[in-house]
C-alpha cells in the first residue's frame, strides 16, 4: 500500500457521523482489536492514512501518519541504527503507530527507558467536531499549551482520531547481553530486581518466569561486560536472547498460550508476590505482572489496588463488563467531562475504555 | 483591609486568621514572581498549612466566584504566579516537608513546597537523586516544577518533570481531592498525570507529589570543545547523537556568553571561540571512558579547534560553573536582561541565530545566546536598561519576535519556562483558533467557572484577535471573523 494523507476524508467522515448522530469505532490494522471493552459504532478505517512524514536521525525525531505499520517504522529506524525506546509490542503484523499509541503499549524496555507516552512529542488529531488539531510538536521540550499529545496515549481513541504522531527515538545500544539466573521464589526475584534498579547498572529489561530470572543489559560494550561480571549468571546466546524478549513482548511465549483470560497487574515494583493461584510472570523490574485465570474481577481490582496499582483484563473474558480498573467517582466524572470537551456527541469508540465513556 | 468582608469571613471559617494576609505591606512580597516586569498586588494571600485548608480556600472561592492563583517559590520566569487584583493568591510555601522516602521502590513523597534540590539532598545517602535540575533548583519548589513541567540541563537523557514523577495529589477548584497517577508505572484511564504536568495552575492545585528517584551515575566527565563557527558547533552535536551517544548534558554558548562568563568566573573558557560546547557523559566508569574517546574523536573530526577534558571532579564543576553562571555573568554587562525560552529543531540553529542577530540590530539591543543544544532549547538573553525610555517594551517585543521565529522553523515558544503571562500573545501564533477553543473546553472540564489562574497560559480568542490585528502572520490575518477592539 502506498503512502497517503487521508486527513480530509477522515475529517469529513467524522463531521458526517457527528451530524447524523452515528458512532464510530476507529480501526487501524486490527492487531489490537482484542483489547479493551467491546466498542460500539460503525468502523472508521484509518489504516490507509499512512507514511512516514519526516524522520531526522540526528534530531532523534520521527513523525508518521497513524496508519503507518509499526514494522515500517522499525525498519526505517533500524537503517539509521535507531529504535523506538519503549520497544512496543505489535501483537500482529498489521500493528500501526496509531493503534500502538492509542493503546499505550510499551515493551520490556519500559521501566528502564520510558513508556510510549514518555516518547510522544506531538500529535495531530481529529476531535469529535472533525477539526484537525495539532498539539505538541517535533521538539524535545515544549510546554506551550496543555499536554494534549500525551493525554492521547492509552486513551483508546476515546478523545479523537489520531492522524499523525511525532516521537522521540533512541540510538540502538552499542552492545546487548542477556543473563539468566536460577531464582526459585518470586519474592526473591522481586527483591533482587529492585535492589539492582537502585544501582547504576545498564539494565534494559527483566523478567521472572518459572524459577528463572532474565536480565538484559544494554549500553557501551565495556559497561555491559562489567555489569554482567558483577551480576553473574548464565549468558544467553544472542539469538536465543532475542527470541526470548521478542516472545515476551509479543505474548508468543508459552506462558501466554491458552484460552483463560489474561490479566495484567501494574503495581508498585517491590510489591510482594500477588496472592493468586497458579503461575505469575513478572516483568518490568516487578512493576508489571501477568496472570491467566478465571476470577471475580472485583477481587483482582482490589488486589491490584492493595499493591499500589491497577489491574486490567488484557485478553479474553467478558468484554461487555469492566475490563479496566474502575475509577474513583470524582476521577470518573473528570473523564466524562474531558471526553465531552473533545467529543461532545460521543462519536468515538463509545464504551471501549469504560461503559458510558 | 480591602478584601471583601464576606470573602474574609468565609475563608477564616476554615483557615486560621494568621494565615490570611490582607494588609498591603504583607501582600507586597507576592506582587510578582521571577518575571518582575509584571506586578500586581493580590486581594488577599492565603498560606494554608493543611490540605483541608487548601480545600476550604478553593471551595469558598468557587462559591464566591473569586479567582485563585497558586504560588510555590515564585521563581517562575513567565509570570505564571502573577496575582490578580480581585483574586486570592494561594501560597503553598508552608507545605515544605519530605513525607516519605521509599528507597526500595525509589520514590519520594513530598509536599509541593519542598525545594527541587532538597529532594536530591534528602536521598543522596541512598545513592539516589531526582533528575530534573532547573537552573533555579536551589530555590524553586517541586509543586511549581510540576505545574511548569520544568526541565534543566539533563533533559535529553533523563527527561523533563513529566518523565520523573509518579503521582500527585490534586485539589480541584470545587475543593475535591484527587489522586492522579499511582504507585505503579502507569494508571487506569486517561493519562491525567501527563495532562496536569505543565498545566500552569489552571486545572488544579497540587498538594503532594511522588517523584521517581534514579541511582546516581558512578562517574561524570565533561569535555569542552571550542569552535570557530556556530554552525560547525551545531553540526558537531548532530554527529555525537548520530553516533548513538546520548550525553547527560550538552550545552552551547555563543561568543558573547563565553566572554561574559570568563570575565565573571575565569573558568578557562577560550574567549576567542565563536561557540563552545560542553558535553557531559555519565554512567559507569567503563562506559564513560569508552564514550569519551569516541566523543573526542568526533569533535575533532567535526572541526573543534580546542578540546579540554575534565581531569577530576573539581575541574568538571569548574567547566560547568561558567555555564551555570551565564545569567549573572550577563547581568554584569547590562542593568537588565530578559531571558527567552524557545525550542527549535537543532538543524535550524544557524538560521535562527542569524535571525536573532538581524532582530538584535533592528531593535538596537544586544542578544547573547545559551543553548541546551542536545534538546534544542534556546535561551537568548536580551540586554536592556529598564530606566531608559522604551527599552523594556522594545526588549519584550524583540523577545516575542524571537519566539515567533522559533515557531516559523518548526519549534515552540517555550521549552521549560511556561507561557504564563509573558508569552500569551505568542500562543496565538503557535496555535490556531480551533486548538485554543479546545484548550478552553478542556479547562472547563476541571474548572467550569474559569477561576484557576485565569488569563494565563491560554489566551482568549479576543486577545488573539487583538494581537492578530497588530501583526499579520504568514500573510494572512488570524481570527479574521472576530471583532477588533
Amino acid at each position: 500500500m502506498h503512502d497517503q494523507d487521508l486527513s480530509a476524508a477522515l475529517a469529513e467522515a467524522v463531521v458526517d457521523a457527528a451530524a447524523a448522530g452515528r458512532r464510530l469505532r476507529i480501526e487501524g490494522g486490527g492487531s489490537k482489536a482484542f483489547y479493551g471493552r467491546q466498542a460500539e459504532g460503525e468502523p472508521l478505517a484509518v489504516g490507509a492514512h499512512r507514511g512516514i512524514v519526516s524522520y531526522e536521525p540526528t534530531e532523534l525525531v520521527l513523525t508518521a501518519r497513524a496508519g503507518t505499520p509499526l514494522a515500517d517504522i522499525d525498519a526505517a529506524l533500524a537503517a539509521q541504527g535507531q529504535m523506538l525506546g519503549f520497544e512496543p509490542p505489535g501483537f500482529g503484523p498489521g500493528a500501526t503507530l496509531g493503534g500502538t499509541v492509542a493503546c499505550g503499549f510499551s515493551g520490556p524496555r519500559r521501566p528502564y527507558a520510558g513508556s510510549a507516552r514518555d516518547f510522544v512529542l506531538g500529535v495531530r488529531l481529529l476531535n469529535g467536531r472533525g477539526e484537525n488539531l495539532r498539539f505538541g510538536g517535533e521538539v524535545m521540550k515544549n510546554v506551550a499549551g496543555y499536554d494534549v499529545s500525551r493525554l492521547q496515549v492509552g486513551a483508546l481513541g476515546c478523545l479523537g482520531v489520531l492522524l499523525d504522531v511525532s516521537l522521540k527515538v533512541l540510538p540502538r545500544p552499542q552492545a546487548e547481553l542477556t543473563l539468566v539466573q536460577d531464582v526459585t521464589l518470586a519474592g526473591a526475584a522481586i527483591e533482587r530486581l529492585n535492589r539492582w534498579a537502585g544501582q547504576p547498572l545498564p539494565l534494559s529489561a527483566s523478567a521472572w518466569d518459572d524459577g528463572r530470572l532474565y536480565l538484559r543489559l544494554s549500553g557501551a560494550g565495556s559497561a555491559v561486560r562489567a555489569a554482567a561480571t558483577s551480576l553473574g549468571g548464565e549468558v544467553l546466546a544472542e539469538d536465543a536472547a532475542a527470541a526470548y524478549w521478542q516472545g515476551l513482548r509479543e505474548h508468543t511465549h508459552a506462558f501466554f498460550a491458552g484460552d483463560a483470560p489474561l490479566w495484567r497487574f501494574s503495581v508498585t515494583p517491590a510489591a510482594a508476590p500477588l496472592d493468586l493461584p497458579g503461575a505469575t510472570l513478572i516483568e518490568w523490574g516487578g512493576a508489571q505482572r501477568w496472570w491467566r485465570g478465571e476470577a471475580e474481577p472485583a477481587a483482582l481490582f482490589a488486589l491490584a489496588r492493595a499493591a499500589g496499582g491497577h489491574a486490567s483484563r488484557f485478553r479474553g473474558g467478558d468484554r461487555g463488563g469492566e475490563v479496566f480498573q474502575p475509577l474513583a467517582p470524582a476521577l470518573a466524572a473528570l473523564h466524562t467531562g474531558l471526553k465531552a470537551s473533545f467529543d461532545p456527541r460521543g462519536v468515538f469508540n463509545p464504551g471501549r475504555l469504560y461503559a458510558g465513556l | 483591609m480591602s478584601a471583601p468582608v464576606n470573602l474574609y469571613t468565609k475563608l477564616a471559617a476554615g483557615v486560621p486568621e494568621h494565615l490570611l494576609l490582607v494588609e498591603t505591606e504583607d501582600l507586597r512580597p507576592y506582587e510578582c514572581d521571577g518575571l518582575s516586569a509584571y506586578r500586581q498586588v493580590p486581594l488577599l494571600v492565603a498560606l494554608p498549612e493543611t490540605i483541608e485548608q487548601v480545600q476550604h480556600v478553593l471551595r469558598t472561592c468557587n462559591e464566591l466566584r473569586v479567582p485563585v492563583v497558586a504560588r510555590g517559590a515564585g521563581t517562575g520566569l513567565s509570570g505564571g504566579a502573577l496575582p490578580l487584583a480581585e483574586g486570592v493568591l494561594l501560597s503553598l510555601a508552608k507545605f515544605n516537608r519530605v513525607l516519605d522516602i521509599d528507597p526500595v521502590n525509589r520514590t519520594a513523597r513530598v509536599q509541593p513546597g519542598v525545594r527541587n534540590l532538597a529532594i536530591s539532598q534528602a536521598v543522596s545517602d541512598l545513592g539516589l537523586y531526582y533528575a530534573p535540575d532547573p537552573s533555579s533548583q536551589i530555590a524553586c519548589t517541586i509543586g511549581g516544577n510540576v505545574a511548569e513541567n520544568a526541565g534543566g540541563v539533563h533533559c535529553l537523557k533523563y527527561g523533563l518533570t513529566v518523565h520523573n514523577i509518579q503521582s500527585i495529589e490534586l485539589v480541584t477548584m470545587t475543593g475535591e481531592r484527587l489522586t492522579i497517577g499511582s504507585q505503579a508505572l502507569d494508571s487506569a484511564g486517561f493519562d491525567l498525570l501527563a495532562l496536569l504536568t505543565g498545566s500552569e495552575g489552571l486545572l488544579g492545585v497540587i498538594v503532594e507529589v511522588t517523584v521517581k528517584l534514579l541511582p546516581k551515575p558512578q562517574v561524570a566527565q565533561v569535555v569542552m570543545a571550542a569552535f570557530d563557527r556556530v554552525d560547525t558547533a551545531g553540526a558537531a552535536v548532530g554527529r555525537i547523537i548520530a553516533e548513538g551517544i546520548i550525553p547527560g548534558g550538552l550545552e552551547m554558548m555563543d561568543q558573547g556568553c563565553i566572554q561574559a562568563a570568563e570575565d565573571y568566573l575565569h573558568a578557562g573558557y577560550p574567549t576567542g571561540a565563536a561557540a563552545i560546547l560542553l558535553c557531559e557523559l555519565d554512567g559507569t566508569a567503563e562506559e564513560v571512558a569508552e564514550q569519551m574517546e569516541q566523543v573526542q574523536a568526533l569533535l575533532r573530526d567535526a572541526g573543534a579547534t580546542e578540546l579540554r577534558v575534565s581531569r577530576n571532579e573539581q575541574e568538571r564543576l569548574l567547566f560547568w560553573a561558567g555555564r551555570k553562571a551565564a545569567f549573572p555573568a550577563v547581568g554584569r554587562l547590562s542593568p537588565d536582561y530578559y531571558c527567552m525560552d524557545g525550542t527549535i529543531p537543532r538543524k535550524e540553529l544557524p538560521r535562527v541565530l542569524n535571525g536573532i542577530e538581524a532582530l538584535s540590530q533592528e531593535f538596537g539591543l544586544r542578544v547573547l545566546n545559551v543553548f541546551h543544544a542536545g534538546d534544542g532549547n534556546l535561551h537568548p538573553l536580551i540586554l536592556f536598561d529598564a530606566n531608559r525610555e522604551g527599552q523594556l517594551h522594545a526588549a519584550e517585543e524583540l523577545g516575542g519576535r524571537i519566539l515567533e521565529l522559533c515557531v516559523e522553523v518548526g519549534g515552540a515558544i517555550t521549552g521549560e519556562h511556561g507561557v504564563g503571562m509573558e508569552k500569551i500573545n505568542q500562543m496565538c501564533v503557535q496555535f490556531r483558533r480551533e486548538e485554543i477553543v479546545q484548550f478552553h473546553a478542556l479547562k472547563a472540564a476541571f474548572d467550569p467557572h474559569g477561576l484557576l489562574n485565569p488569563g494565563k497560559a491560554v489566551p482568549t480568542l479576543n486577545r488573539c484577535a487583538e494581537y492578530g490585528a497588530m501583526r499579520v502572520s504568514r500573510g494572512e490575518l488570524r481570527f479574521p471573523e472576530l471583532e477588533r477592539f
